[in-house]
């Protein structure tokens, strides 16, 4: 089964990852604070209110999210990760993006040579369809399609 | 993006390399968000979200280096929020030996924050819109603010103007003297999405009610009802109760601003009028806070543990709340048959905030009592992966959050720590 949704680009960029699917908000500095202080390179969600991520690996994976929650470290946190090399191969929004996303997809682009593409306002379908597993293509004009 | 004749001479590099990225970066993070100029900054002093020198975040302190170095230091002085570390606050030789590894970068770090421009040694603080701090912003400033507690108060109490800016972006904004306007900023972005009638039986536990509030509306803005019948005015125990509500809008959800009828000065002002067309609607009542409570996960290893040590003031307490719990905790000991309290139990507030108190002779009775009073951060403490494992008490649902401390609430904390329940 393949399905394409079309949204905004906030980083352009193409890549070709595995989803890895949050349907409640992405809590950054939750998700990210023990991979960044512990050395684990597989970036294991560490979210103990995130029933859809919590122990799984983050790294490389296409994060699917709603949007971003929490402390206003997290894009900061979101910088760290694309700094240390352990950043999600893309970001991708069913809504509009937030602004510490924003912040960390932009401070990534500009400030560190790992990018991470950013697909914003993909629409709760897409929230609704996408599964941790699926295969995830993203193109440079927000075209994301979801494989199974 | 319009920009002013200053700064597009910063966007053109004519003050350096360092600053035209600056500017870039914050005018790329406006344009993602429809902005069409940037606002100039009003408020007196900035504050910054990071406030940790630990040793794995070399790129933030790589950065901050790079911005020294080419003297684009901050245009404004600020505070920062609270310290990782504090001498007084009970600690093992283990544990004391991971905080050295963990934060070997906080001395570093703090040279750096005072190279670019930290109010004073003092200024350390989640709560630096107290009075004994200074940092409060006036109604309508346009500030480049992080630290989710302190910029959704600021917004939401005081009436001054700023966005969830993201640790970083709070400097950018203070280096270049103006942030991209959209969102909060803007009178649009200011109007409610949520109207919330909150129709409990008592007054709701702040916390717990800014939890519910934050889980349902998200980044949405809510308008809440039902709570000026128990504050007669916005003084100094409604603005710690609305702290405490709002740092838990913003960590169980990312609220930036939310108006309180009948007691925020913008719901003073103006009323439902600020509901917007469509607006959605959330009840809670007394079944809907326990629903919430229950859900919260309990992460200790037996969570039938004794107890080893309590936080509270997360964020950290006004002076209004330390005289309060100064005397429940006197009151309930003695009804305990008790001088000391049952758990070690730490105190943090503002060092400013600490200062002034220390000469009230309520300072004495918690001291006499055990309690520590600390400026430290208890979110940081509870990120030593060997203070993570200990039980760990709070009625601070942000800290509940963050690490794996067990939330209680504020009454039910008081009688564990006074030893009149376990």
């Amino acid at each position: 089964m393949k399905k394409t949704f079309t949204g905004r680009v906030v980083v352009k960029g193409e890549c070709k990852a595995e989803a890895l699917v949050s349907h409640g908000g992405f809590n950054t500095l939750a998700s990210y604070q023990h991979s960044l202080m512990f050395g684990d390179k597989t970036a294991k969600c560490s979210d103990q209110n995130n029933p859809d991520l919590y122990g799984r690996a983050m790294a490389g994976k296409a994060l699917c999210m709603p949007q971003t929650i929490g402390s206003t470290t997290g894009g900061l946190v979101l910088f760290c990760a694309a700094s240390m090399e352990r950043q999600a191969a893309c970001l991708l929004f069913s809504k509009p993006i937030d602004s510490l996303a924003a912040a960390g997809a932009i401070l990534a682009d500009v400030w560190t040579e790992h990018s991470m593409p950013t697909v914003d306002s993909l629409g709760d379908e897409f929230l609704s369809f996408v599964q941790s597993g699926d295969t995830i293509t993203v193109s440079s004009d927000g075209k994301v399609t979801v494989e199974r | 993006m319009q920009l002013t004749a200053r700064q597009q001479a910063i966007y053109d590099g004519r003050e350096g390399e360092v600053k035209a990225k600056i500017m870039k970066t914050l005018v790329m993070y406006g344009e993602t968000f429809g902005s069409d100029r940037m606002a100039d900054i009003t408020g007196e002093y900035g504050h910054l979200v990071t406030s940790f020198g630990l040793s794995v975040m070399k790129p933030v302190y790589a950065l901050m280096d790079e911005i020294i170095a080419s003297g684009a230091v901050s245009g404004q002085k600020f505070t920062v929020d609270p310290k990782p570390l504090d001498p007084k606050v009970p600690k093992n030789l283990i544990q004391e030996i991971f905080f050295r590894v963990m934060y070997s970068k906080q001395k570093d770090y703090d040279e750096q924050l005072r190279k670019l421009g930290i109010i004073s040694d003092d200024g350390y603080t989640c709560t630096c819109y107290m009075n004994e701090v200074g940092n409060v912003p006036k109604k309508g400033d346009i500030l480049s603010w992080a630290e989710s507690s302190a910029v959704v108060y600021a917004n939401s109490i005081l009436g001054a103007r700023c966005n969830r800016n993201s640790g970083i972006f709070d400097l950018f904004g203070s280096i270049v003297g103006c942030v991209p306007y959209f969102g909060l900023l803007t009178d649009e972005g200011r109007k409610a999405d949520w109207l919330v009638e909150v129709r409990t039986t008592h007054k709701p536990e702040a916390q717990l009610l800014g939890s519910a509030i934050g889980m349902k509306v998200m980044e949405d803005v809510p308008f809440v009802t039902g709570l000026d019948k128990w504050f007669p005015s916005l003084d100094d125990d409604a603005k710690a109760y609305f702290k405490d509500f709002g740092a838990a809008t913003a960590s169980n959800g990312a609220v930036g601003l939310y108006h309180i009828e009948n007691l925020t000065p913008e719901a003073v002002e103006s009323g439902r009028s600020l509901l917007k067309s469509g607006y959605k609607t959330y009840v809670i009542d007394d079944a809907e806070l326990e629903r919430v409570e229950k859900n919260y996960p309990v992460i200790w290893k037996d969570p039938a543990a004794e107890p080893k040590l309590a936080f509270i003031g997360c964020p950290h307490l006004s002076a209004a709340q330390l005289r309060s719990w100064a005397v429940n905790i006197s009151t309930e000991l003695k009804k305990n048959g008790k001088k000391k309290v049952a758990v070690p139990t730490v105190m943090t507030a503002a060092p400013a905030v600490v200062k002034e108190f220390s000469s009230d002779p309520l300072y004495s009775v918690l001291e006499n009592a055990g309690v520590v009073i600390s400026s430290i951060c208890p979110l940081m403490y509870m990120n030593n992966p060997q203070c993570g494992k200990m039980p760990v008490l709070t009625c601070s649902n942000k800290l509940r959050t963050y690490t794996s401390a067990k939330y209680m609430k504020e009454a039910a904390l008081l009688e564990v720590i006074t030893g009149g329940a376990k």
